[in-house]
């Protein structure tokens, strides 16, 4: 009992990482229909940025968390202006590669001009941790940061998506681009907000993983922002909510796979799964059918 | 157009084996039983990816060199036949042909890596000169695919599996482990034949390994398996792998309160296991090694001298594999009686209680040593020479 708890608190501090990343795949996907591979070479940025920061600045937790996320944000931007913008309406197929080759571009720009070696993050937060039941279990302060900063920000996202005029004018581009230009929202504004938005949370991500695992390196960002991609697409991709849920589903499946005896084959059961999910959900846990109009 | 080329393809041919010829001829000429000197060929990574561990093996070899044709061996001197290989298979194979074939030598000494020796393993063996690596410590290197041993191969190092086997033994007899967990990279062949031979022998001992799982490198969740292998109660933990993985496994195991003795081999030795893992993270490891800086008896001590005094600084394991190598090979060349490949071949294999910096080895039936691991225990992130652990 003891043990499922321990691990149910692993599952999530490790489901709130998929959630952060997933949360930018589902905008960007949400609202012009490009799968952002480059996404989890951001959240690579992201920690990079937070590693410099914390290193040769010495700078704290909270401010180098705030300033690697606008970071991202201008580079998320920078990237749709110069790589996504201009193929904007051409076919999906080479948005896709772009969007790939974009990734490729920035792991190896790094590996070049940080070398290929890990890097370790300085303990920014000491390590403190709560023990219950005498040490059975036991909750790292780090584990709360990550859980608690994640929430905060999915929270942050749904007001400015719901509640804001902003976001109305996101969703309105979501919904019909031309339409939503005819009524006078700028829609190049709005999709490069979308970029920036989505990418803080990768370069919040980013940094959150220095600090909890403590090792960088350029191609970190490939299998997380594999998984994050999944977990967007099991919670329904485009759906805010969804990709939070996605990517704590992911977590906890990962988690109870390796911690019921499948450490071995880990991600092939985790994989097999949301395989298993998606054929039953096609759309994904919160996704609805959508009629294909002729 | 056709006959143009081909006219000139036949004369590149011929030149190529006229050039080839010529220098061979020559060189078997001068015997080497009548020569004045012992050539012995280097085939090292001088330059890319494996640079340090050539060069390191080289500059123990080269003072060596010099210590013993102070007095010579059997009335000569050792003449080296330096090449490098670039850290390439395909060179080091091509290093290899040309110092058995032309340079006329009597053994060839490295590569350094296990990839790049098994490539030079096949000039070795076809020209019947004896190779001797210092550091392959893949379990293979000495055994052909049909689990014949190479004639004309030599180890200096234990072997990946033997490391396991004096690990289970250390965990059981000196630190009285019961029950032993394992958490094995399932993506090396290097934690898997360690992780095998730790299980066998732990178990043969008495102990029993409460469970086995797995991870991968580049993994850098371990919270999962390392709250399972909490709840199984072992008494020590065995990890072999290398160091990236290693730290973050270390970390996280002291952060989940999980503070028993944790094992591993030669992977962990790298500042970086220090930086990944923190220091507070890094009481009660222990690793085995070829060679430890702070052992202090005499033979190391003395070698650490010199080798200071020549090189200004204090020598690394490489570097004392690669002193000890030179130092086998005058062994075997006193007992061969001259410096012939064929009976250095014989004398090489007969090697018994030969004393080393990097610990005294018997050369067994399969050309592997049976050699005195050393064993660190890791204090505040500082390594500290624990024992020398000699094979049974």
């Amino acid at each position: 009992m003891e043990q499922l708890i321990q691990q149910l608190i692993n599952g999530v501090s490790l489901g709130s990482i998929y959630a952060l990343i997933a949360l930018g795949y589902t905008m960007v996907y949400g609202i012009i229909n490009l799968i952002n591979f480059a996404h989890g070479e951001i959240y690579m940025m992201g920690a990079y940025i937070g590693f410099a920061l914390t290193t040769f600045l010495g700078l704290g937790f909270a401010p180098s968390l705030i300033l690697s996320m606008i970071g991202c944000s201008i580079l998320g931007m920078v990237i749709e202006k110069v790589a996504y913008k201009p193929i904007r309406n051409s076919s999906r197929i080479s948005a896709l590669i772009t969007a790939i080759s974009v990734s490729l571009f920035l792991q190896y720009t790094m590996m070049y001009f940080v070398s290929p070696q890990t890097r370790t993050f300085p303990e920014v937060l000491k390590r403190k941790s709560i023990s219950l039941l005498n040490g059975k279990i036991i909750i790292d302060q780090k584990n709360i940061y990550i859980v608690a900063i994640t929430v905060l920000l999915m929270l942050l996202l749904q007001y400015v998506v719901k509640k804001t005029k902003l976001g109305k004018a996101m969703r309105a581009v979501a919904q019909d681009k031309e339409a939503a230009e005819l009524m006078g929202v700028d829609v190049n504004k709005i999709i490069s907000f979308t970029f920036a938005i989505g990418s803080a949370l990768a370069g919040a991500a980013g940094v959150l993983v220095g600090i909890y695992y403590n090792t960088i390196n350029p191609l970190m960002g490939a299998t997380p922002g594999l998984k994050a991609f999944v977990a967007a697409v099991f919670g329904g991709i485009g759906i805010i909510p969804g990709a939070v849920l996605g990517g704590f589903s992911l977590g906890m499946i990962e988690t109870v796979v390796s911690a019921y005896g499948g450490s071995v084959f880990k991600d092939a059961v985790a994989f097999a799964i949301l395989i298993l999910i998606l054929l039953i959900k096609p759309n994904g846990l919160l996704g609805k059918t959508v009629k294909e109009k002729v | 157009m056709k006959k143009v080329l081909l006219i000139v393809m036949s004369m590149v041919l011929v030149l190529g084996m006229l050039s080839g010829c010529k220098p061979s001829t020559v060189s078997n000429d001068a015997n080497s039983k009548d020569a004045d000197t012992i050539r012995v060929g280097l085939n090292y990574e001088l330059t890319g990816g494996a640079a340090t561990y050539g060069q390191g093996l080289v500059d123990g070899i080269e003072l060596a060199i010099e210590e013993v044709n102070k007095e010579g061996i059997l009335g000569k001197k050792i003449e080296t036949v330096k090449a490098d290989n670039k850290s390439e298979d395909t060179e080091a194979a091509n290093v290899s042909s040309k110092l058995a074939t032309r340079d006329n030598v009597v053994v060839l000494l490295g590569p350094a890596t296990s990839g790049n020796t098994k490539a030079a393993t096949p000039a070795a063996m076809q020209n019947k000169i004896p190779l001797i690596s210092g550091s392959a410590t893949e379990d293979g290197i000495t055994i052909d695919g049909n689990g014949n041993v190479r004639d004309y191969i030599f180890k200096t190092c234990f072997n990946d599996s033997f490391q396991g086997i004096m690990m289970a033994e250390f965990a059981f007899n000196d630190l009285g482990a019961k029950n032993a967990a394992i958490l094995a990279d399932t993506t090396s062949d290097y934690a898997q034949g360690l992780s095998k031979n730790f299980n066998e022998t732990f178990t043969n001992l008495g102990g029993s390994i409460v469970t086995m799982e797995a991870y991968q490198q580049k993994d850098t969740d371990f919270k999962a398996v390392l709250t399972n292998i909490k709840g199984e109660n072992p008494d020590v933990l065995f990890v072999p792998g290398y160091y990236e993985e290693v730290g973050l496994i270390v970390r996280q195991a002291r952060e989940l309160g999980l503070n028993i003795p944790i094992l591993g081999g030669d992977g962990y030795e790298s500042p970086k296991l220090i930086e990944i893992a923190g220091k507070e993270s890094l009481n009660d490891v222990y690793y085995s090694s070829h060679y430890s800086p702070l052992d202090d008896t005499e033979e190391v001590a003395k070698f650490k001298e010199s080798f200071k005094a020549k090189y200004g600084n204090y020598p690394d394991a490489f570097n004392a594999l690669g002193y000890d190598m030179i130092y086998f090979l005058k062994d075997a060349l006193i007992r061969a009686g001259e410096a012939d490949p064929e009976k250095l071949k014989e004398a090489l294999a007969a090697t018994k209680d030969f004393k080393g910096v990097t610990g005294t080895l018997s050369i067994d039936e399969k050309h592997n040593p049976l050699k005195s691991v050393t064993i660190l225990e890791l204090k505040e992130g500082e390594p500290t020479f624990l024992k020398k652990l000699d094979p049974k």
